[in-house]
């Protein structure tokens, strides 16, 4: 296990994970109680994932917890191990009482697991028969989290342990409201949702993906600007002009096609993030001070790379379709090899002849 | 937002439908109503083809090709970089073991929305 992962069943020893609370003895044995509230370790995790810092999986131990003082008829809710969706679940049942069954879906969240299948009906049906849950609880209602079901079938679930399967609502911060509702969600809760916050929440992590790839393409454009009709000689106002078009086209391509995504025309990514180039492009063409061939150039550069910005953007989203991207990439990559063709063209002419 | 028009692969048998509503209920993207005891496909381009209804429908009435909407694991496959995530013909774009995850909707910061 990597950094950040914590072994211990806190009931057994001292445990330094922070969030374990003592223990509450069942039928199935001894189970431990998890906090409610976040510590400032808890805090400091969940903006370590955000910023992709260390390359932690960051697991939960599987198996069953309790959140406050569940008798046999609190709920029984299912997530998985990823560290952030068990702290989002047991700080959303503040002040409710609960049994919660982790997966083990290898440290990922529950989205991606049930794409991958490990969070699925066979690690469920298997955890739940190991935890021995069912002498636990009084009821028979198994809660899981509706954006598991890609990788549960629930009437299988039910025909192997007897239990029906109810999906909770998509945000863990609508569980109270669920549960006060008698395990209701209302239909609004059941949609995944797409705001200007969780758009430009994948900003930072996207931002440490295209650092190197970035800084690969300015160095090599310093390089090759200073080639010239009268032998190779660098200046350094250029060499600033392209930093400051390479550092617009990322930033364009991962914060601001994302922010103005609704609002840009066109379904198509790629073609969302051609108009914020286009944009950027036509202010290149006309203020780069070396010449209008070479501004053209870099404005032609420009909607390839942000439009190239833009479909990669395509993952970070919850509503496009493998079968939608497949279709733009097949017309999209050959657009923007062409335009990034014509740029490059463009840009060493300009510089040659 | 919706995505590209009349590109999903989904599919609905009506007359295999029992009516159970249990598509209506997984189906993050409200595709689905139920008309005259039967699911209805109401809002089609909206499906991100998640494969959720398909895997959940208890008759077999829905199919869909299911994948993630991820152009970066789609171009990863094409280049051989393939693994097991994300669904069939996919390379993993959300963190396989050892990598560092991917975000997804839940993977940012305390207030913002979380899968269950
Ligand atoms: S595949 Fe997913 S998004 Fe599409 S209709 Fe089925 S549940 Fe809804
Ligand atoms: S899950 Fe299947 S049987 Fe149930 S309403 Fe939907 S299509 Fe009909």
């Amino acid at each position: 296990m990597s950094v950040g992962s914590c072994d211990c069943r806190p009931c057994d020893a001292v445990c330094a994970c922070g969030w374990s609370d003592g223990c509450v003895e069942t039928a199935a044995g001894r189970v431990t109680r998890a906090k409610t509230r976040w510590s400032w370790r808890d805090r400091l995790g969940s903006w370590a994932v955000c910023w992709g810092v260390g390359r932690m999986r960051y697991p939960v131990p599987p198996g069953l917890y309790a959140v406050g003082k569940p008798g046999p008829d609190a709920p029984l809710l299912v997530t998985a191990n990823y560290k952030l969706s068990f702290d989002h679940v047991r700080r959303a049942l503040s002040g409710h009482d609960a049994w919660v069954l982790v997966l083990d879906t290898q440290g990922v969240n529950v989205w991606c697991a049930a794409g991958k299948g490990t969070f699925g009906t066979a690690e469920l049906i298997a955890r739940f028969e190991a935890s021995g849950v069912s002498k636990v609880v009084g009821h028979r209602t198994l809660v899981l989290p509706q954006l598991g079901a890609p990788g549960v079938a629930a009437h299988e679930v039910s025909r192997r342990t007897g239990f029906k399967v109810v999906y909770g609502p998509v945000y863990a911060k609508d569980l109270p409201a669920f549960l006060e509702a008698g395990l209701h969600a209302a239909p609004e809760m059941r949609r995944v949702g797409f705001t200007l916050r969780e758009r430009l929440a994948v900003t930072p992590i996207e931002l440490v993906h295209r650092f190197i790839p970035a800084l690969t393409l300015l160095a090599l454009f310093v390089a090759s600007s200073g080639l010239g009709r009268h032998g190779y000689r660098l200046e350094a106002g250029l060499c600033a002009w392209i930093a400051w078009a390479v550092v617009c086209n990322t930033l364009a391509g991962i914060a601001l096609t994302p922010a103005l995504l609704p609002w840009l025309p066109g379904r198509a990514f790629a073609l969302k993030g051609a108009v914020t180039g286009a944009a950027l492009g036509v202010a290149f063409a006309c203020l780069w001070p070396f010449g209008r061939l070479a501004g053209v150039s870099v404005g032609l550069l420009s909607v390839a790379a942000c439009s190239f910005l833009g479909l990669m953007f395509t993952g970070c989203t919850p509503y496009t379709s493998a079968s939608g991207v497949r279709s733009e990439m097949s017309w999209a990559l050959p657009v923007q090899g062409a335009f990034a063709l014509v740029g490059l063209l463009g840009w060493l002419a300009a510089l040659l002849v | 937002m919706k995505y590209l028009r009349e590109v999903v692969t989904l599919r609905l048998d009506r007359d295999a439908c029992v009516g159970c509503g249990r598509c209506l209920e997984v189906c993050p993207r409200g595709v689905f109503a139920l008309d005259a005891g039967k699911a209805r496909i109401v809002d089609r381009d909206a499906c991100m083809e998640c494969g959720a209804c398909a895997r959940n429908c208890p008759v077999s009435a829905l199919f869909v090709r299911n994948g993630v909407g991820c152009a970066v694991g789609i171009l990863n496959a094409k280049l051989g970089r393939t693994s097991s995530c994300c669904g069939a013909e996919q390379a993993c774009c959300c963190g396989g073991p050892g990598e560092t995850a991917k975000p997804s909707p839940e993977t940012v910061d305390g207030t913002a929305p979380t899968v269950l």
